[in-house]
């Protein structure tokens, strides 16, 4: 079948159009004064300037890793474009109505009504676009339920001691080289607070949206669910198909309190690049969280079908006693895409539980790799991990690794690793042929019931819109 | 329905089919046996269109449109089904599932609509009781974890709900107890009609107790060394397959 193969493998990407509008773009290159800049643009408090410039400082000290096992010319730092905006007759729009008309049917488009009268139904959504969120949908609904749902910049305005507490918390300015760049130059993202003993109303989601050329993404996403509480969170990625790798470096930081519940959900579907490996976004993210009381909880369910090259470890610090991690993951490449993405799982109080179920699908000639730590701490009594690794081969010419870590310091915890590598084989796509099922349904179908144990940790919305989204991924991948 | 002229089909360069000729009219069961290595599942996969099987030589036409022609689902919409020897698992795809894609797909074919859930689940719900199958039987994955005798009933299962024109059974009786064997063979014998044709490959006499064919021919080296009536298998389960080599 492999002739077939190389015949079918082309994918078509639905969301690669570049919106033809004004924007304002810093000219490439980073220094403190681009940074003062950004800093000065989003109207920001010196306190703010102050630990961007840290940031900064730290990064310069800092080397690019080299660990991940991907493959890609060094990134020109100096070459990216670090804010870009839509050009508004203000700084910013104040309400969905100011917003530029192309941008808001970029979004309908991408399927993410903004305006009105179109609003998706019970989620809230906002929109960044390159630099800047350009709405916040159902916040007045929100706000009555004590619920702070919003830009990061705005939140750095309005409410700067939840910000100065908790940015930085989970994942600290000089964490890793991404996440310094990110902590120096992030231009937006979502923030969101969730008050004691409160269940968030409607699903939260970001959708993330870079158009401009040369332009790197930095946003920085924050989401604090005090005591008790309770938040389902989406996030989406699309990005218009360009010959240039373009960067996208963000940083996530999740904090539950005692007895809280975060899940927090992504559909990443980020420009991979033309069929020969061209183009396509550097998808570098730092996602952490921290179960930071008893009895809380933060699951991660990740569906990966995008980018050039991903590299990305959503993580939970099991902090509190009792408190439990959740990693569920279906990472899927196709054509020179490069995946390095895994999680960490660090257990430090007594009786945590995680679970870290991950599916790798690789296609064409891409190549994809597990990478995961368990690492338990002498105090972590009667703690717990459960980790399948599953991953799926189709065609000869695409890799799968994986790379799995565990340090155990607590002889009283119970940890199980599973992994199996298939493929899929020629026996099952002939049955299904032999009843009379197209080859690409076939694959597909296939595909799906390999993710099933993480669709369903999707939202209801969101599975089903996963499910199409590895259908177009792979489109082409087998013959 | 299906005329075979000279088919000569190969595996890597190796002859399986010497020079196969058969016709089978609508209606008619026909046996195919034969000592292992003989080809006749070699047939099987052939008529279905299953690689690596090459095809070096001869016709197979089939509904008056050359067969050979056809992709796999190509055949299998024009009503072709093999209920294969070996039926292989698809985790994590439940039967319900895959049962409705194949029959969705079928059915467009034949310009028909696509059934709805519910009508279609009923259906599958009939069916799945005439071959003793448990409801719960629909929701698990395609032959996950199933026994040698749900596997073989899962494939009848298939073939009740796709309503073949023709209907390829490949060594069917393999790996089944006797009990196993009459439930899949009395859920042939009632899809048998006057329209509808079968081909039956398989090494014992044992099956065709239960499927009762109207001719029985005798593979050996890849080509047909002996036809006859339903008596041509009994004699050789008497003499054993030395007696036609």
């Amino acid at each position: 079948m492999s002739d077939d193969i190389n015949a079918l493998i082309r994918r078509e990407y639905a969301a690669g159009f570049v919106t033809n509008i004004e924007a304002e773009t810093l000219p490439p290159g980073l220094s403190e004064e681009v940074i003062a800049v950004i800093s000065a643009k989003k109207r920001e408090p010196e306190w703010m300037l102050e630990w961007r410039l840290e940031a900064y400082r730290k990064w310069r000290e800092m080397q690019v890793p080299q660990w991940a096992h991907v493959k890609h010319p060094p990134v020109d730092f100096e070459a990216i474009s670090y804010y870009s905006s839509p050009k508004s007759k203000d700084d910013a729009p104040k309400s969905l109505d100011e917003v530029d008309p192309e941008i808001l049917d970029t979004f309908e488009k991408l399927g993410i009504p903004l305006h009105e009268r179109a609003k998706l139904a019970g989620v809230a959504v906002d929109a960044v676009f390159d630099s800047v969120s350009i709405g916040t949908t159902f916040k007045e609904d929100l706000a009555k339920a004590g619920v702070i749902f919003c830009s990061i910049s705005e939140a750095i305005r309005d409410y700067p001691e939840l910000v100065k507490k908790y940015l930085g918390s989970v994942v600290p300015q000089n964490d890793n080289f991404y996440a310094a760049l990110n902590s120096a130059v992030f231009s937006d993202g979502s923030f969101v607070y969730i008050p004691k003993n409160t269940r968030c109303p409607m699903e939260l989601s970001t959708y993330f949206r870079i158009n401009e050329l040369n332009t790197g993404q930095f946003e920085r996403t924050l989401i604090i669910a005090d005591e008790g509480s309770q938040v389902s969170y989406l996030e989406g990625c699309t990005a218009p198909m360009r010959d240039e790798n373009q960067l996208h470096a963000a940083v996530v930081e999740l904090v539950a309190l005692g007895n809280a519940d975060i899940k927090y959900s992504t559909v990443q579907n980020w420009y991979p690049g033309d069929e020969d490996g061209k183009g396509g976004i550097y998808n570098f993210v730092t996602k952490r969280g921290v179960c930071d009381g008893p009895n809380a909880k933060i699951s991660w369910t990740q569906v990966e079908t995008g980018s050039a090259i991903t590299w990305k470890y959503p993580s939970v610090v099991l902090r509190g006693d009792n408190s439990i991690g959740e990693f569920y993951s279906v990472a899927l490449t196709n054509g020179y895409q490069q995946a390095d993405t895994g999680t960490k799982m660090i257990h430090l109080g007594r009786n945590t539980k995680s679970t870290i179920i991950s599916k790798g699908i690789s296609a064409g000639h891409s190549s994809n790799a597990y990478r995961g730590l368990v690492r338990i701490s002498p105090r972590a009594q009667g703690a717990r991990n459960y980790t399948q690794c599953d991953s799926l081969l189709i065609g000869e010419r695409c890799g799968a690794h994986t790379f799995p870590y565990i340090e155990n310091k607590n002889p009283d915890a119970i940890l199980e690793h599973e992994a199996t590598t298939s493929k899929v084989s020629d026996d099952q796509l002939f049955l299904c042929r032999q009843r009379g099922i197209d080859e690409e349904k076939a694959v597909s179908m296939i595909v799906n019931g390999f993710c099933k144990e993480v669709f369903k940790e999707l939202p209801m919305e969101f599975a089903v819109e996963a499910g199409k989204l590895l259908e177009v991924s792979l489109e082409g991948a087998v013959g | 329905m299906l005329e075979i002229k000279d088919l000569v089909a190969t595996v890597e360069d190796k002859t399986i089919l010497d020079g196969i000729s058969l016709t089978v009219n609508p209606g008619e069961v026909h046996a195919i046996m034969g000592p292992n290595g003989s080809g006749k599942s070699t047939l099987a996969n052939v008529l279905a269109g299953r690689e690596p099987y090459a095809v070096a030589g001869g016709s197979v036409r089939y509904q008056g449109q050359d067969l050979l022609a056809l992709a796999p689902e190509e055949r299998a919409r024009a009503g072709i089904f093999m209920a294969f020897q070996y039926p292989v698992e698809i985790p994590g795809v439940s039967n319900m599932q895959f049962l409705k894609a194949a029959v969705d797909a079928v059915r467009a074919h034949r310009g028909l609509d696509e059934l709805d859930a519910p009508g279609f689940m009923k259906l599958a719900r009939e069916e799945c009781k005439k071959l003793k199958l448990k409801p719960e039987f629909l929701k698990r994955g395609v032959n996950e974890g199933f026994s040698g005798g749900e596997k073989k009933r899962n494939e009848i299962l298939q073939m009740a709900l796709l309503e073949p024109s023709l209907a390829l059974l490949d060594e069917t009786d393999s790996g089944l107890d006797i009990d196993a064997l009459q439930v899949a063979a009395e859920g042939v014998n009632a899809l048998r009609n006057a329209q509808r044709s079968f081909i039956v490959v398989t090494h014992y006499q044992r099956l065709l107790n239960y499927i009762v064919p109207d001719f029985v021919h005798v593979l050996a080296a890849g080509k047909i060394v002996k036809s006859g009536g339903r008596e041509l298998a009994l004699e050789l389960e008497e003499k054993g397959y030395s007696w036609i080599e």
